[in-house]
């Protein structure tokens, strides 16, 4: 009986770490291979050891503007954060304490737009974009973010406003609390955790958002997305100053990830082990 | 002076019909009950009242104002939910001041209501705790001291003692009592337990499926029951019933019936509701049934249970029906034991077809 626990715990720790591994190894290997020489990076023996070298990151800064980048990234993940906290949290109050026979149904929908292909809407959002005069612009690329995140955001935090019971709220309404009282006095503090979590999923999704990010900016607004992008076609040997690019572009969000993982884990299981 | 009156009250979800027409006067610092099985429509009569669901059609009428387009924080009621629904993230002081920081009152006038209703409460040393570090007795009292400092028109309780342990829910079932009397408070108390709604109510509302079956003190619905499910509803150990029909009318109110088994029961009856030949239910409660020495109704022990101060018998009588008699706790009667029964006429109940009362009722059971 025992026995038989023990070896399962092993094995699922076992598989745990290998599916780490796996998916951890080539961040690990972009990361190893920005310290290399671009001899090294591309060598069909892959190198485990060998003299670190600090001279791709050198490169990289003489090429590029790396704060340039980094601070649009910054900009933009945040504030179509911001933005889509400000707009979805009103809705999914809505849609958590006073549902409609659709309200479920809008849920599905509203998920159901992530799975048609950007390109589909390529052509629209670039002429719209281009007339508005937002194209390779913060606020656009934001905006658009904030559009693309809405949906998960939306439905993480009906998911967590669910979880406060409705009499609480009641209780507020009876002790006259009108609607933003009830969101701001109780409804925000209760599910603080659910929204923190929220809000960095969507800053990492926004992070790493490659498809308008490239499409939608140029110069200007580029974020650390683009910036990656400019590497990866110049002429000669460019793998090691790709890798070492990409580590600059990751390491921050990594960071966050990092830091914030407890919060991050609750969120993304929430609901999952009930 | 406070009163409430709900006039042809309905409440529909999605077309369901769940509150079918409700009418009733809630008095003037009386303690009124709504008792009833488990979906009834007892919480969403209350939510209605409160001003938490939106009634449908009819009219509530709260100190003779119409108040169904009224905010429920605007009638001036204060509701005690079953899950106390604290806010979770303040402190004691913090929920019972709540609402009187959102009305606008300035903190020293707060601060002493919020005293004031503690001592009545005995949660003056709890006022620093989170809902979280507090047993559920004391939830259980910072929900009403939540109520207490609004100062309501009306308390409305719905199930609040469900959450707690029988010893505690006996102690402040006395305790709201208790603190009915010193707040000459209105109150409305939904439960769906009827030892509750016996021992705390002035006035009970029996529901069924969205309909009042009866309205009375509690003595009223317990000798006067107007209907069968009432009659089964209020009372425990339960009602016994057996299925009888007319013998002989009697002059003067009373009915002969035959029992099933054979035995024939002479029964108060309101004159005219009976004839020879129909079928009717026969009620006694099993405290008005005791044993004879010879000459009853013969029955067969199938189990005896000791309670120590009481003792109940389960019978079987030659119908096959099944009966619950109340009798001393020293008994010694033991299964399989033959026993002879006697039921006082005055205490049987009879039930036309359509299961309502054919005695005569007080004209103070509506
Ligand atoms: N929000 C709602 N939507 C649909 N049906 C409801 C809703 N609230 C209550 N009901 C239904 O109304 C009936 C009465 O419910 P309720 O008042 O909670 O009963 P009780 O409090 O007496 O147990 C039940 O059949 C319940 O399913
Ligand atoms: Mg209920």
């Amino acid at each position: 009986m025992i026995s038989s626990k023990l070896r399962q715990k092993w094995a699922v720790t076992l598989l745990a770490w290998s599916v780490a591994l796996l998916l951890a190894f080539p961040v690990f290997w972009i990361v190893l291979t920005g310290f290399k020489t671009e001899t090294e990076a591309i060598s069909r023996v892959p190198h485990f050891f060998f003299h670190p070298t600090l001279e791709n990151y050198q490169a990289v800064g003489e090429r590029a503007n790396y704060f340039h980048f980094a601070w649009n990234s910054i900009v933009v993940s945040l504030g179509s954060t911001f933005l889509a906290l400000l707009l979805a949290i009103p809705c999914s109050y809505a849609m958590a304490f006073f549902p409609t026979k659709r309200t479920k149904d809008t849920l599905l929908w509203m998920l159901s737009t992530k799975m048609m292909p950007s390109v589909g809407v390529l052509v629209p959002i670039y002429l719209i974009f281009r007339d508005t005069g937002l194209l390779d612009t913060k606020t656009g690329l934001l905006a658009i973010d904030a559009m693309l995140n809405l949906p998960i955001i939306i439905w993480m935090l009906y998911t967590f406003f669910k979880e406060v019971p409705r009499e609480v709220l009641e209780a507020a309404r009876m002790d006259g609390a009108g609607p933003l009282r009830e969101l701001y006095d109780l409804l925000l503090p209760l599910s603080m955790p659910g929204i923190a979590s929220t809000s960095l999923l969507a800053i990492i999704l926004a992070w790493n958002e490659a498809f308008w990010s490239l499409t939608l900016t140029a110069a200007k607004a580029a974020p650390l997305t683009a910036f990656i992008a400019s590497f990866s076609s110049p002429e000669g040997l460019f793998y090691a100053k790709l890798s070492a690019a990409s580590t600059m572009a990751i390491a921050p969000i990594l960071l966050l990830g990092w830091a914030s993982q407890k919060q991050l884990v609750r969120g993304l299981t929430f609901g999952a082990v009930k | 002076m406070a009163t409430v009156q709900l006039k042809q009250v309905r409440k529909s979800y999605d077309g369901f019909e769940v509150i079918k027409g409700v009418d009733l006067t809630i008095r003037d610092q009386e303690l009124t009950v709504f008792v009833g099985p488990s979906g009834c429509g007892k919480s969403t009569l209350l939510r209605l009242i409160a001003g938490l669901e939106e009634i449908t059609s009819g009219d509530l009428l709260i100190d003779h104002q119409r108040a169904n387009d009224v905010a429920p924080a605007k009638r001036g009621l204060a509701i005690v939910f079953q899950s106390y629904a604290l806010y979770p993230h303040m402190n004691v002081a913090d929920n019972m001041s709540f609402s009187l920081k959102l009305a606008g009152i300035p903190k020293p006038e707060r601060d002493k209501k919020v005293m004031e209703a503690a001592r009545i409460l005995n949660l003056e040393t709890f006022l620093d705790r989170k809902p979280k570090a507090l047993s559920g007795g004391q939830r259980q009292r910072v929900a009403i001291g939540r109520a207490i400092v609004r100062d309501p028109k009306v308390f409305l309780f719905d199930e609040p003692l469900s959450n707690l342990d029988a010893a505690l829910r006996v102690r402040m079932r006395l305790e709201l009592t208790k603190l009915h009397r010193q707040l000459r408070a209105t109150m409305i108390y939904v439960t769906h337990d009827q030892v509750e709604a016996m021992t705390m109510a002035d006035r009970i509302v029996v529901l069924q499926a969205g309909i009042i079956e009866q309205v009375g003190s509690p003595m009223d619905l317990y000798r006067y029951p107007r209907n069968i499910f009432v009659a089964g509803f209020i009372g425990s150990p339960k009602m016994n019933f057996m299925e009888a029909s007319i013998a002989q009318v009697l002059q003067g109110g009373s009915v002969v019936v035959a029992l099933a088994n054979g035995a024939t029961l002479s029964v108060p009856a309101v004159d005219g509701m009976a004839g020879a030949g129909d079928k009717v239910t026969v009620g006694i409660r099993p405290e008005h049934i005791s044993l004879a020495s010879s000459d009853g109704i013969s029955a067969q022990v199938q189990t005896v249970e000791h309670l120590g101060s009481e003792s109940y018998l389960h019978l079987n009588i030659a119908s096959g029906e099944l009966l619950t008699v109340r009798i001393n706790g020293e008994t010694t009667v033991v299964p399989d034991q033959q026993v002879q029964l006697k039921m006082e006429p005055r205490s049987l109940h009879l039930f036309n077809k359509e299961g309502s009362t054919m005695r005569s009722l007080p004209t103070s059971t509506a």
